[in-house]
């Protein structure tokens, strides 16, 4: 059951008021800006524990997206470990396909009581950007979603689907054409149409309050996996294991287990090439504390503060930065960031569609080659869960090429 | 405080016109052709120069102003190369203000102590460090001011009253009202509503008020300079630079588009 831990030893009790994880978060953000966030976090602090918001959540997220979504004992694999019990949490299971409708339909929600009657996001990957095309035609609010050049050649299927979902995407050419310049592009929308539009930020990163925001939203995948590992179980896990880009769904899974000194915790980063080829995405790894969209968190940037391109085999972990709650637990040495390679998320991927069935998204796969690397070390009744927090049908043709076949 | 901002405004209100407050990008298209272009900018009728440090990701700026940070950090720019271009400049010119505007990551990197030193060392007149709101004072903008360095922010069209009155808190040099609701070098505004503003703004504050954000011509410069202290002129700048380009211009053939430009905007002051 819940230890009692005082609030100040808390690792569970940031922000502060003005959105700080100790030096990291705030809000760094141009004056034009400013209002529009005052209002954001105005409307958040009025709504995030109003009956009747929080059952309006509870029935998408039941009715619309499935949750909760099964822990699943991974037998085959754990057998094929021979270590450590592996559990997955199945987000992939949700609509859509991954686990951003839970922040998606969390922000919505908050919109349609501020009155908003646009919708703005950045996308990379495409799977934010789905998740946000299908609560804007859920609820019949125009939605205009902001994607790379880059991004949008190499994640063709997804842009169609956000068009079907009545989605207009827009394409970024300026900068990098990636996710921190469709981000960059959906901020400048959003001061030149201060009066009517919501921008549904699709990580735990931004100025105050959207990492909180957006933790709390996630928190129902660590809250489930709580209920069903003590259900099935009776006791907490040894083990959390997920994958960080902008670290969304690592936050979800984590932030209910922080306080637990039992539980060790373990961050992925995308390792791309490998960290010394400075071809990768890992922030905490291999960057240095910046700010940038708004908030003050680990960047990969360059020794005069410009802001370098990240590299992944996985577009959703193809970002620069990180959310700030995750460079405060970094420092506070709460979780273990670790990386891991595209070759290393190639071969779990392929794993795991041959022992259990299941094609999991490249982003998973990081977490999922950490597992391989430690569940064997560890003894039987020890207990890993990974958050599985994606499904791979979006990454078959970039999976194909890298393994060198042709469809 | 620097005093060159303030002998200035004292200086145009004799005069009885409003001042020219040129933009350009530190370095673009590269470091010679921006020395060239900064250095007649005051010749050219330019009162107070404005100089972007260039960023990877200007977040509140347009293509315009994006673009030419890309061709200066694309051909060198750092933030040594900036400070040493207003070092160059104030061999010459020790009367015109300068303003350096950015955004913080690049000043959190070279250290923000530091750069407040080099800052005062090389005879720059203030800062406005776009993605700095007062909320994050305590980041820059205290010991900007205790180093005597003027913190100029901006107001908007969505600011209202009690929003005003906390940008002009720690606000020194000047006000820079932002016309629209947007980026720059995007739509412009609507000159009576603007005129309403700036009067309102007045009304909590005696610091001259400086008005951009799309404004791109001379008779533009000329309506807000009826009852803004200055005008601010900076993507059309930028995109005279970019076309020149693609004309192949030569460098001092690139600084004169510019320099022409700029006299053409102060004529409408005069």
């Amino acid at each position: 059951m819940n230890p009692v831990v005082p609030i100040t030893d808390s690792y569970r009790s940031g922000p502060d008021d003005s959105g700080h994880f100790g030096i990291f978060g705030g809000r760094f953000v141009a004056e034009t800006l400013m209002p529009l966030i005052l209002e954001v976090n105005q409307a958040w602090q009025q709504y995030r524990n109003d009956e009747n918001y929080l059952a309006d959540i509870k029935y998408y997220a039941e009715h619309y997206v499935g949750r909760p979504s099964p822990l699943y004992f991974a037998k085959r694999l754990t057998e094929h470990l021979d270590g450590a019990k592996i559990y997955f949490k199945r987000d992939e299971l949700n609509h859509t396909g991954s686990h951003k409708i839970n922040n998606t339909l969390g922000q919505i929600l908050l919109a349609r009581r501020m009155k908003k009657h646009r919708i703005i996001a950045e996308t990379g990957a495409g799977q934010h950007g789905v998740a946000a095309a299908t609560v804007c035609a859920l609820f019949d609010l125009p939605c205009v979603v902001y994607m790379g050049e880059t991004d949008i050649e190499r994640q063709a299927p997804n842009v169609f689907r956000m068009k079907l979902l009545g989605t207009e995407v827009v394409p970024v050419t300026s900068g990098t054409a990636t996710l921190k310049d469709a981000m960059n592009e959906a901020l400048r929308d959003w001061v030149a149409n201060v009066e009517d539009t919501f921008y549904i930020i699709g990580t735990c990163a931004g100025p105050h309050p959207y990492p909180e925001m957006v933790r709390e939203f996630q928190s129902i995948i660590g809250r489930e996996t709580r209920d069903q590992i003590m259900q099935y179980e009776n006791r907490l896990p040894d083990v959390l294991v997920a994958c960080i880009g902008g670290g969304s769904n690592s936050i979800g899974l984590f932030h209910p287990f922080l306080d637990e000194s039992s539980v060790q915790i373990i961050g992925v980063e995308a390792g791309g090439l490998g960290i010394d080829t400075g071809q990768h995405a890992a922030s905490l790894t291999g960057g240095q504390p910046g700010v940038l969209h708004g908030n003050r968190t680990y960047l990969l940037q360059n020794a005069d503060g410009q802001i370098r391109d990240a590299y992944s085999i996985s577009a959703g972990l193809d970002y620069p930065g990180i959310g700030p709650e995750h460079s405060w637990l970094h420092e506070q040495g709460r979780i273990e960031y670790v990386s891991v390679t595209d070759q290393e998320a190639l071969e779990a991927f392929q794993v795991c569609c041959r022992t259990e069935g299941i094609i999991p998204a490249l982003e998973p796969s990081h977490a999922l080659a950490h597992v391989i690397k430690i569940a064997p070390t560890m003894s039987r009744d020890q207990i890993i869960v990974m958050n599985m927090c994606g499904r791979g049908d979006k990454d078959v043709f970039a999976v194909a090429e890298a393994l060198g076949e042709t469809l | 405080m620097t005093e060159r901002l303030e002998t200035r405004f004292e200086a145009l209100k004799k005069e009885g016109r409003a001042g020219l407050v040129t933009f350009i990008t530190a370095g673009d298209p590269n470091p010679e052709t921006s020395l060239e272009i900064l250095n007649g900018l005051p010749g050219a009728g330019a009162d107070i120069i404005e100089l972007g440090m260039p960023f990877s990701d200007p977040m509140a700026d347009g293509p315009a102003i994006q673009l030419s940070s890309q061709r200066a950090l694309n051909n060198g720019a750092s933030m040594i190369r900036t400070l040493d271009m207003v070092n160059s400049f104030r061999e010459r010119d020790d009367a015109t203000p300068i303003i350096l505007m950015g955004y913080f990551n690049p000043i959190y990197r070279y250290g923000p102590q530091r750069f407040l030193d080099d800052a005062i060392s090389i005879g720059v007149d203030g800062l406005i460090i776009v993605d700095l709101p007062p909320e994050e004072d305590d980041e820059l903008c205290h010991a900007c001011l205790t180093a005597g360095l003027n913190w100029i922010r901006l107001t908007t069209p969505a600011s209202d009253n009690n929003r005003i009155s906390s940008v002009l808190r720690n606000s020194s040099g000047f006000v820079y009202h932002v016309a629209i609701t947007g980026i720059t070098g995007t739509r412009s505004a609507e000159i009576g509503e603007l005129e309403a503003t700036v009067k309102r703004i007045r009304t909590q504050t005696s610091l001259p008020i400086a008005v951009g954000f799309g404004v791109r011509s001379q008779s533009q410069v000329r309506d807000i300079g009826r009852f803004a202290d200055a005008v601010v002129v900076g993507s059309a700048l930028v995109n005279t630079v970019k076309s020149a380009l693609e004309k192949k211009l030569t460098k001092r053939q690139i600084a004169s588009k510019v320099h022409d430009f700029v006299t053409e905007l102060a004529t409408g002051l005069r």
